[in-house]
């Protein structure tokens, strides 16, 4: 039997147990909620989650392509990258789709195996690794770059304005710095 | 001497990446202050400018919050004071079932999967200390009771999850006795503030409200020339030189909105189509750099405080002698105006009752606060044909509106804005029905959550919001996120720039404005933001 | 802990009730005293608990508002769901307590995906939620058959629909069975369900196993070890005129049952089962949102120190004027 029919038949399974594995990562009471709430707006963790690896392993066994797989796996990691999580906890759950593709399919496997096909595969998921760091770090770049940009953009007309106000008027410096409180407009509230 | 490396066997490294769920009952689940989800402590300093008690420096990430040393009796003390004057507090604290209808309704739940982010858990953490020191079954029986004596570890808890509560109401929607969250955070944070334990993102504002008249601390001078430069913008796209006054008494209008609106992008633009608006109605009226913030930071720290912010509206409304009041779109300003304002600062009798100059519309829904909010004036004026209106100016947008949890849930205001939107774009895809109306989600970042130390929070609590939008966003093509908050505004652009590349975020008068059709303006090449208007990219 | 210290409390209430009767022979004791003790603990704790919430005023108007306000007259305000005039509240408060509104809100369900209903426990709580309380309000008004002489009509028709199905003999009541069944559900989902589970109280269970041996007891006495009835009712007869007797032979099960009544009684002023006075004090349901059109009035409202105008131009004084802005003072 071919890996490719193995998996297709296990398909159902595979996915059950690995989205088990997931939610492990969440507080027993949460994983409840996660897998039983089936409205997408009522869950958008949950279902961003199962649809997300739905797709991930659907990839995986017409041939990795990554521009393809990408999206799928930037709305898990997205998620991931804002929850109380170390990097090697949100992008660790690529690496136990190898234990669940093992324990589901080969661990009992007699006979002629296609054990070449098993090490592709996990060559393929090893990827989805790498590409998974990628994805965090960009997420992670991306709320640092948040951090930094909500500043400047609030201030940004501010300095903008006392510039040129700066170059027509007379005696206008005042407005830039204003007394010692006017530095809190680096602090825009709202 | 070479130091022995011992590798980890695979096993043993994948136990330790796994994050362990608790498995201990909560109250004895110790919380850990984690941070990107908690803001800065205040300074002393801020506090001290409005008198509150125990100022000083903090920080929420130390292990000595360098609390007062009677603490606990303070504590104790104030919140046997707030159960004798608010019903709403002594009754939440006493019906609830714990029957967990609001238990997946909160954003903050939905994005973090933390359990004691379950409205019902959070109110619970407070609620164990209520029965533990107030209720004969629980100075009896103790924890067998459900109390919990207040430690330090349970005041930090307590603290750290009021921080993370936006006050949206939407548990209140849910449950069957309308318990509501919202009160009972405000009551906790009113005994935070107690001990001093307020936060920078939040006590900076009020103190620059206070002194200055609005959050950012903008003095008289910087307010003005805030203004002029919109004027210049708008002067640049349309040809017109709006001219409006500020502090001029005997208008008959006075128009407050939230200081946010007159610095950052994007409220600028809703802010410049206020100015247009009313520019080209022509109607008397003027802005007041005394009273130059329509939303109250006040409001998440103490009823006193905010009664003291809020009460600057109605006395330059006074000084200036105007007639009525309009406010600007603006949230949690909405929800004290509407439920506070008359009740601390009223009755305005100096005021008369609000009629549109230009329809005549007698608005007598606010007959006694005397303050109107400007989507109810701006649907008056197109219902009754008013205003000349050119949508497809707006061409270019396909939008989805946002409800701000405190129009939809502290007032009803639902209605009006969608019918000005109707009328000014072509492009309007409403979202999925759970999550808009009464039951919007919060952008997220509500009740002084708008800092950036807390980013991670922020983002955890905007997704739900921000999941369906992506929704409309890949059904409808949806690009811009209309809303009427001022913090939405700002936050929601965060929210959408992680979430939702590819959408952007406006105020309803933004839109309003583009579509305007001014008397004597020049051929529009671009819209308020300076893009190019449809059909106008070549230029 | 929390589940099974409540489970067995039940339990010893029962075994008390049990060895009291039969080993003690305190009839009198326990059909009584006890029941006096307990109606007047709930009368009292009620009304005492109910004053406790009145004297906490309601400084502030907060009505949740849960659709279109009242604004201009040409856009239509949903009455009952933000009501601005007592009408309004009164239906929006019957459709809370009678019909549990708010949680059957749980339950509209929109897009959902997969065969599944999306909302199917929260409907299940709202069904249970209403199932058990409706049946525990009839059950409640049938036993008014024991309190007089004569069974007026309206308890006889109740009895009628309530036997509605002709089953057995005696004939049984669909209550009974709604009532044990929702219980059963409240009790389940308690233990099946992790996160109501994880936010449960010993508090939760302990009136939920209270009110199943409340109701067990009533079917064990009504369907299977028969009691002496007549006896039965010259006790409760006796109970309520203030002159008490103790019948021959009514049987043990009755004194269970009026003990573990006597217990919820007792228990009923100091627990979270208050939510039945309270959920007509909750200010964000019972107030109209019309508080732009009438001032509400704070009774303990007081003056606040505030920053003036006059202060407020006094430090930008300079400043204003130099920005051309008009001043108080020159």
């Amino acid at each position: 039997m071919s890996l490719e029919n193995l998996l297709s038949e296990k398909r159902s399974a595979i996915l059950s147990r690995w989205y088990d594995t997931i939610l492990e990562t969440y507080p027993a009471e949460t994983a409840v909620y996660l897998r039983s709430q089936e409205n997408r707006f009522a869950n958008p963790v949950g279902h961003s989650i199962t649809h997300g690896i739905e797709a991930i392993f659907d990839d995986l066994m017409r041939g990795l392509d990554v521009e393809r797989v990408s999206p799928f796996l930037d709305t898990i990691i997205r998620i991931r990258a804002v929850q109380d999580m170390t990097p090697s906890q949100a992008v660790s759950f690529i690496f136990s789709l190898k234990k669940v593709i093992r324990e589901e399919i080969a661990l009992d496997a007699q006979g002629d195996f296609p054990w070449q096909d098993l090490l592709a595969l996990e060559s393929a998921i090893d990827v989805l690794a790498v590409l998974s760091f990628d994805i965090f770090v960009k997420c992670r770049e991306k709320l640092y770059d948040l951090k930094a940009n909500e500043m400047r953009k609030m201030t940004f007309r501010l300095l903008q304005r006392v510039n040129t106000v700066g170059d027509e008027k007379e005696g206008s410096p005042e407005f830039a710095t204003g007394d010692i409180d006017n530095d809190k407009q680096k602090e825009v509230p709202q | 001497m070479a130091t022995k490396v011992t590798t980890p066997k695979p096993a043993e490294l994948a136990e330790s990446i796994k994050l362990i769920p608790p498995k201990t009952e909560w109250m004895d689940t110790p919380t850990e202050i984690k941070p990107g989800t908690f803001c800065w402590g205040a300074k002393g300093k801020n506090l001290g400018i409005v008198e509150f008690p125990n100022a000083r420096d903090w920080n929420p990430s130390e292990e000595d919050w360098k609390l007062p040393e009677n603490w606990q009796e303070i504590f104790l003390k104030g919140m046997k004071d707030l159960l004798g004057k608010y019903r709403s507090f002594q009754v939440f604290m006493d019906i609830c079932v714990r029957c967990g209808a609001c238990a997946d309704k909160c954003h903050f739940f939905i994005g973090s999967g933390d359990p004691k982010n379950m409205p019902v858990l959070r109110a619970e953490l407070l609620r164990s200390v209520y029965r533990n020191d107030f209720t004969t079954a629980g100075k009896l029986l103790g924890k067998l009771a459900g109390g919990r004596k207040l430690t330090i570890d349970v005041l930090k808890e307590i603290w750290y999850y009021l921080y993370q509560c936006t006050e949206c109401r939407r548990c209140s929607l849910f449950c069957p006795y309308g318990i509501d969250t919202a009160e009972i955070t405000m009551m906790g944070r009113e005994l935070m503030n107690l001990l001093g334990l307020n936060t920078d993102w939040i006590s900076g504002p009020v103190a620059n409200c206070y002194m200055k008249g609005n959050h950012l601390g903008l003095e008289p001078h910087a307010i003005m020339n805030s203004i002029e430069g919109m004027i210049d913008d708008i002067e640049t796209i349309t040809g017109i030189r709006v001219n409006p006054s500020f502090n001029r008494k005997g208008a008959e209008i006075l128009f407050v909105t939230p200081s946010g609106d007159l610095f950052a992008d994007p409220g600028t633009f809703t802010c410049m189509g206020y100015l247009m608006l009313f520019h080209e109605l022509g109607i008397d009226y003027t802005w007041s750099t005394y009273a130059s913030e329509g939303g109250n930071f006040g409001f998440f720290t103490s009823n006193e405080m905010a009664k003291r912010l809020n009460s600057k509206i109605y006395a330059e409304a006074k000084r200036l002698g105007v007639k009525y009041i309009i406010g600007g779109e603006c949230g949690h300003m909405w929800r004290v105006l509407t439920q506070y304002m008359d009740t601390w600062n009223g009755p305005a009798d100096f005021l008369d009752v609000p009629v549109s100059p230009i329809t005549g519309t007698r608005f007598e829904n606010a007959k006694s606060t005397k303050m109107i909010h400007v989507t109810e004036f701006t649907a008056d004026l197109i219902k009754n044909g008013k205003l000349k209106l050119d949508p497809s100016r707006n061409n270019d947008l396909i939008v989805t509106y946002h409800d701000s949890c405190n129009t939809a849930r502290g007032m009803g205001l639902l209605e009006e804005p969608r019918y000005i939107l109707r009328n000014v774009v072509n492009n309007f895809h409403e979202m999925p029905d759970n999550t808009i109306r009464e039951q919007t989600f919060c952008c997220g970042s509500g009740t002084g959550l708008n800092a950036s130390e807390n980013m991670e929070l922020r983002m955890r609590g905007g997704l739900p919001r921000a999941n369906a939008v992506k929704f409309v966003k890949e059904k409808h093509g949806v690009n811009m996120l209309a809303n009427i908050c001022a913090i939405d505004r700002a936050t929601l652009s965060a929210s959408m720039d992680y979430w939702v590349p590819g959408v952007r975020v406006t105020g309803v008068h933004e839109l309003v404005a583009n579509a305007l059709i001014m008397k004597g303006e020049k051929e529009r090449e671009t819209n308020l933001r300076g893009d190019p208007l449809p059909g106008k990219e070549g230029n | 802990m929390k589940i099974v210290f409540p489970f067995f409390a039940v339990i010893a209430l029962v075994l008390l009730a049990f060895a009291g009767v039969k080993v003690a022979n305190l009839q009198f004791l326990f059909g009584v005293i006890i029941p006096y003790v307990a109606a007047a603990t709930f009368i009292i704790g009620f009304v005492i608990r109910v004053l406790k919430w009145g004297r906490s005023p309601v400084p502030f108007s907060i009505p949740t508002t849960a659709g279109q306000q009242k604004s201009l007259p040409w856009i239509k305000q949903n009455k009952l769901d933000n009501p601005s005039g007592t009408m309004g509240v009164i239906g929006r408060m019957a459709l809370e307590v009678l019909f549990f509104r708010s949680l059957f809100r749980n339950t509209k369900t929109e897009l959902h995906e997969g065969p599944r209903l999306a909302y199917g426990s929260e409907k299940f709580l709202w069904l249970a939620g209403l199932a058990f309380h409706w049946s525990f309000l009839i059950i409640f008004v049938r036993h008014f058959r024991f309190f007089m002489g004569q069974v007026p009509a309206a308890i006889q028709m109740i009895e009628g629909v309530d036997s509605f199905f002709q089953i057995g003999a005696p004939l049984l009541y669909m209550t009974d069975v709604v009532l044990l069944a929702a219980v059963s559900y409240l009790i389940f989902r308690r233990l099946a369900m992790p996160l109501i589970k994880y936010i449960s109280l010993p508090a939760d269970y302990f009136p939920l196993f209270l009110i199943f041996g409340l109701g067990a007891s009533g079917v064990i006495m009504r369907y299977f070890a028969k009691v002496h009835i007549v006896g039965v009712k010259q006790l409760v007869m006796g109970l309520i005129s203030f002159s008490p007797v103790i019948p021959e032979g009514i049987g043990v099960v009755f004194y269970i049952h009026l003990f573990l009544l006597s217990i919820l009684l007792i228990y009923f002023p100091m627990s979270k089962l208050m939510h039945m006075g309270g959920v007509f004090l909750s200010p964000t349901r019972n107030m109209p949102n019309n508080s732009r059109e009438v001032r509400h009035i704070n009774p303990w409202n007081y003056p606040v120190h505030v920053h003036t105008y006059e202060e407020y131009e006094n430090d930008f004084r300079d400043k204003m004027k130099k920005a051309g802005l008009p001043v108080e003072k020159e």
